[in-house]
């Protein structure tokens, strides 16, 4: 069984200048959905669904439908905000495996 | 070069504006709170970000800092993820005797064998926030080898002697707080840090409170705010005046040393060892705070 399971909404993140707030929910057999909204999304928005890729990715989470509000957030915050939502998601609040959080990390 | 503590920058590690500037503004050193100033209900996201933040950005030379949440609360997943992301000082808060600086002391050791970081190379410093700890800073500051520092947290340790801080009136309720806080850190070797100054408009009161702290020995004030930053640096910069006086020291006593003479004197006064200590120090913190170039080896 993979160490992340989607199993409910969950949400992280704020509205505020250079954060992004990510809403993950389960897409059961669907794959990964993204629907982002950035003032900065001409320029930035293929990376942005990148980096959240690629972490959901690391974290072996193939299904997922997710909401992400960016506000001009650098890579290490949307990395930061999709780990926590995905943790919220699965229901872990404590005991995190930082170990695997780290294996895949900068 | 002894590391400057001038000022100690606290930041909620929640903001991720403020983390990506928190360089910028000159604090010497700066601190994530994981504790106070992050609600119940953000200490797992705040956690995350700092670690993201601690490992992507690169600080220079200034000292990172987390203060952590208690053991039973959040602070042994916090020990965890800033082990690892690298951080270089782990800040205990509410520290009330010694077995609460080895206790932690304990998960950061487990930590760093988890991570493959060399074990004793996390620091710590400790905050003393109520009289128990207060009473017992002596103890606390010889706890561990880890302790680059002791620190007063003064709204707590207010609370619980049931006054609050009367910072028009010389901030004579927290006079014994400091006074135990900066002997024990002296006694020990180790940097005592003042508490914050909570009012980020009033710049005259705070410098009064930073060269009063100064005069006790302490080494440099937490901060709240960046704009106390640069109040609180110049009040630990030494003047061109004391740099000339204190080079004059240094020349005269290695001019002593050269032709074999003990005790000597410089305008009339008597210089000996604490005085060519002091005139050392002062040349140290020119050199570190950059308002002082001159060659190495000029502060002994």
């Amino acid at each position: 069984m993979p160490l992340y399971q989607i199993q409910k909404p969950a949400i992280a993140g704020t509205l505020e200048s250079s954060d992004i707030q990510i809403m993950i929910d389960r897409n059961d057999g669907e794959g990964i959905d993204i629907n982002l909204t950035s003032s900065v999304e001409h320029q930035y928005g293929r990376q942005i669904r990148e980096t959240i890729l690629k972490t959901l990715s690391n974290m072996g989470i193939s299904n997922a439908k997710l909401t992400a509000v960016d506000k001009g957030a650098l890579d290490c915050t949307i990395i930061a905000r999709t780990i926590a939502a995905v943790h919220r998601s699965c229901g872990i609040t404590e005991h995190y495996d930082w170990e695997a959080i780290d294996s895949w990390n900068v | 070069m002894e590391r400057l503590r001038r000022t100690m920058m606290f930041l909620p590690a929640s903001n991720p504006g403020m983390l990506k500037d928190a360089i910028i503004y000159g604090a010497d050193s700066i601190m994530f709170d994981l504790e106070d100033a992050i609600s119940l209900a953000e200490k797992d996201t705040s956690r995350f970000l700092v670690f993201q933040a601690v490992k992507t950005f690169d600080f220079s030379s200034t000292e990172t800092v987390v203060r952590i949440n208690s053991l039973d609360a959040g602070g042994v997943d916090d020990v965890h993820a800033m082990v690892r992301a690298g951080i270089d000082v782990i800040r205990l808060p509410k520290t009330t005797c010694a077995q609460d600086v080895l206790d932690t002391e304990e998960v950061i050791l487990e930590a760093e064998k988890a991570c493959g970081r060399e074990p004793g190379s996390t620091r710590m410093m400790a905050a003393i926030e109520d009289p128990r700890g207060v009473l017992d800073a002596v103890a606390i500051a010889h706890s561990s080898k880890r302790l680059i520092g002791i620190a007063l947290g003064s709204e707590d340790y207010v609370t619980a002697m049931k006054t609050k801080r009367y910072a028009d009136r010389n901030s004579e309720e927290i006079f014994f707080a400091r006074s135990m806080i900066v002997h024990a850190a002296r006694a020990a070797g180790i940097a005592a840090l003042d508490t914050v100054f909570a009012d980020v408009n009033d710049m005259e009161t705070l410098r009064k409170e930073t060269e009063f702290i100064r005069q006790l020995g302490f080494d440099g004030k937490s901060v709240i705010h960046p704009r106390q930053i640069a109040v609180v640096n110049s009040v630990y910069t030494p003047n061109q005046k004391e740099i000339d006086k204190a080079l004059d020291v240094i020349r005269a006593i290695e001019e002593a040393n050269a032709k074999g003479s003990g005790v000597i004197a410089l305008n009339g006064k008597m210089i000996d060892k604490p005085i060519v200590e002091r005139a050392e120090r002062v040349i140290a913190l020119a050199r570190a705070a950059g308002v002082y170039t001159g060659p190495e080896g000029q502060e002994g």
